[in-house]
């Protein structure tokens, strides 16, 4: 038998990836208390080598390596791009933030890149073996990221519920591939379970139809719809905030990439039956997300009922089965990390050492005592509540857009209604921040003025992308139909 | 004769029994770490149910990585179980109320 070595070009982001977490790893070990800035600049530069690799090894075609099982398309490239860009963002975000909680005695950094390192997994897997394994090592590392703070009941209960939710979750994913492995006849490579579901010759439809069940609801586990939306607010308030910034923004590309590969991809046959599922499942998750958010003190929690509503925009985006809700999701789902980056960057850089800025009261006069912060979350806010000109407002007209032109028209008056009740609470975080006399005087923790640069630049695309959204919005359809 | 579906069945129903053993369950948080373990048995015995029927090696594959991941996702919950009891005292489901979920 002759043993050929694999086509190791396309994976070699990964690869860099993989040997710069074992360095950082190791040098960790040996270095003293007072140099650990040493993992920051290392982690900045991985995130920053990967860009650069990805962007070398990109032809324009699709390279496939490992037997078919990963491979390397438009799609996975450009979302990859915006994972490494959001990651590196988001380091900045949370150095300060991570030093002043002793959060950096431990791996924390090493943790973080295995975490973006199970998103590359995901994003680029055309095999369900592949997938499931990339989605676990995502969902271990944040596990394990989010119980970092060891000292903390909050930190550690929130742990335990999103670990055993999770695990639920992987396992219901996994009894459905094994079900579409069974009803397929022994395929587990997405295009062939597609190629498999056209011919119909060996496929049994009622054991595909029982694992697509139990498929969605894994996937929509991941994204965190209403009624499987349970850990989100919970692991959002308990974790400490750069955490929140991780999984609230960056995870989010990942899994809707995860889930166009699966339902799109593999299983776009089954669509009249996964489509009800999904839309029905958004309209739930419009509804309780915005209901239950008004309701909140804790603005974690609050953004974390909103992410749940978010969500229930981007399985919209989804039944349509076209390239416009396609693209529309990818390009809401890309925005909406950044929006989201920049709301958790504010709350992470307003955080100081024994103080986490997370009630709304915390945020009482914010518009006086440091006004170019409260500035930033007033884009935010906006931009999420989908007021023009800011980006949030253009995602939503085109997800509404795709959906009226499927003929889904009472589900977009629906998401319409429900997006009006969202203002509501997005406004009151505004009003608080620049109508309340200030409680007490919120410093924030002196960081450096890079990242704050950052931070505004990031405001300042909320606008700009708002404006002129032609540019991504053509990109992210390029990405989709390769 | 005992057929696939007789397989199939009895790994639906392992299932049944781990997802009920995990939403029923109000005392111990290692009953739902016991029953996480069965679900991904019953997902293994599955995958080796087909892969078996259908003569495809493939699945018995997956059912070494399910293993190998399950080993490392019971290793990292028994570690946050640990750092969950020195916080609380106590493992008991009831307990863990800090946030309204």
């Amino acid at each position: 038998m002759m043993l050929t070595y694999p086509n190791l070009i396309p994976v070699l982001p990964e690869l860099f990836m993989a040997f710069m977490i074992v360095l950082i790893l190791i040098v960790d070990a040996f270095t003293s208390e007072s140099k650990k800035g040493i993992n920051l600049v290392l982690t900045l530069l991985t995130l920053a080598g990967c860009f650069i690799i990805q962007k070398i090894i990109d032809r324009g075609v699709t390279q496939l390596t490992f037997n078919n099982m990963f491979i390397l398309d438009g799609i996975a490239t450009g979302t990859k791009m915006f994972t490494y860009l959001f990651s590196f963002v988001a380091v900045l975000y949370v150095k300060r933030y991570v030093c002043d909680k002793q959060m950096l005695k431990g791996e924390f950094y090493a943790i973080f890149l295995f975490a973006v390192l199970g998103m590359m997994v995901m994003i680029s897997a055309d095999n369900m073996l592949v997938l499931y394994v990339g989605l676990e090592l995502l969902s271990l590392a944040l596990y394990g990221l989010i119980a970092l703070q060891r000292d903390s009941v909050k930190a550690t209960e929130s742990a335990m519920k999103f670990f055993i939710l999770g695990a639920l979750a992987s396992g219901m994913l996994l009894f459905g591939i094994s079900f579409i492995y069974g009803g397929t006849g022994g395929y587990l490579q997405l295009e062939y379970i597609l190629k498999a579901m056209l011919s119909q010759n060996d496929t049994n439809g009622a054991l595909l139809v029982f694992g697509l069940v139990f498929i969605v609801a894994g996937l929509v586990f991941k994204l965190g719809l209403v009624p499987f939306h349970m850990w989100v607010p919970d692991v959002y308030e308990g974790s400490p905030l750069a955490v929140t910034t991780i999984i609230g923004s960056l995870t989010k590309i990942a899994a809707v990439v995860f889930i166009i590969r699966f339902l799109i991809g593999g299983l776009v046959l089954l669509n009249p039956y996964w489509s009800i599922m999904l839309l029905l499942l958004a309209l739930l998750s419009l509804f309780f997300g915005n209901i239950i958010a008004i309701a909140q003190t804790n603005i974690k929690r609050l953004l974390g009922y909103s992410t749940v509503s978010h969500m229930g925009f981007v399985a919209l985006g989804l039944v349509t089965v076209n390239v416009d809700g396609v693209s529309a999701t990818l390009f809401y789902i890309v925005t909406y990390s950044l929006t989201a980056l920049a709301g958790f960057g504010v709350l992470t850089m307003l955080s100081r050492d024994g103080f986490e800025c997370e009630n709304l009261d915390d945020l009482k006069g914010l518009s006086k005592t440091n006004p170019v912060y409260a500035g930033l979350l007033l884009l935010v806010m906006f931009s999420m509540a989908g007021i023009p000109p800011l980006v949030g407002f253009y995602a939503k007209l085109k997800i509404l857009a795709a959906l009226v032109a499927s003929g889904y028209i009472p589900a977009a008056v629906f998401a319409v209604v429900m997006s009006l009740i969202g203002a509501f609470y997005y406004i009151r975080v505004v009003k608080v921040m620049y109508f309340d006399e200030p409680v007490k005087e919120i410093v924030p923790a002196d960081t450096c003025v890079f990242s704050r640069t950052i931070l505004l630049v990031n405001g300042a695309l909320l606008v700009i992308i708002g404006i002129f959204p032609t540019m991504v919005m053509m990109y992210c359809n390029q990405l989709i139909t390769g | 004769m005992i057929g696939m579906n007789h397989y199939l069945i009895l790994s639906a129903i392992l299932f049944a029994i781990s997802v009920m053993g995990i939403f029923l369950n109000r005392k111990n948080i290692i009953v739902v770490l016991l029953s996480i373990e069965l679900m991904l048995l019953a997902v293994n015995f599955n995958f080796v149910t087909f892969s078996s029927f259908l003569h495809n090696v493939a699945g018995q594959i997956f059912v070494f990585f399910t293993l190998t991941v399950a080993a490392a996702e019971s290793a990292i919950g028994l570690a946050i179980l640990i750092i969950l009891f020195r916080n609380l005292r106590s493992i008991n489901v009831r307990d863990m109320d800090q946030l309204k979920g």
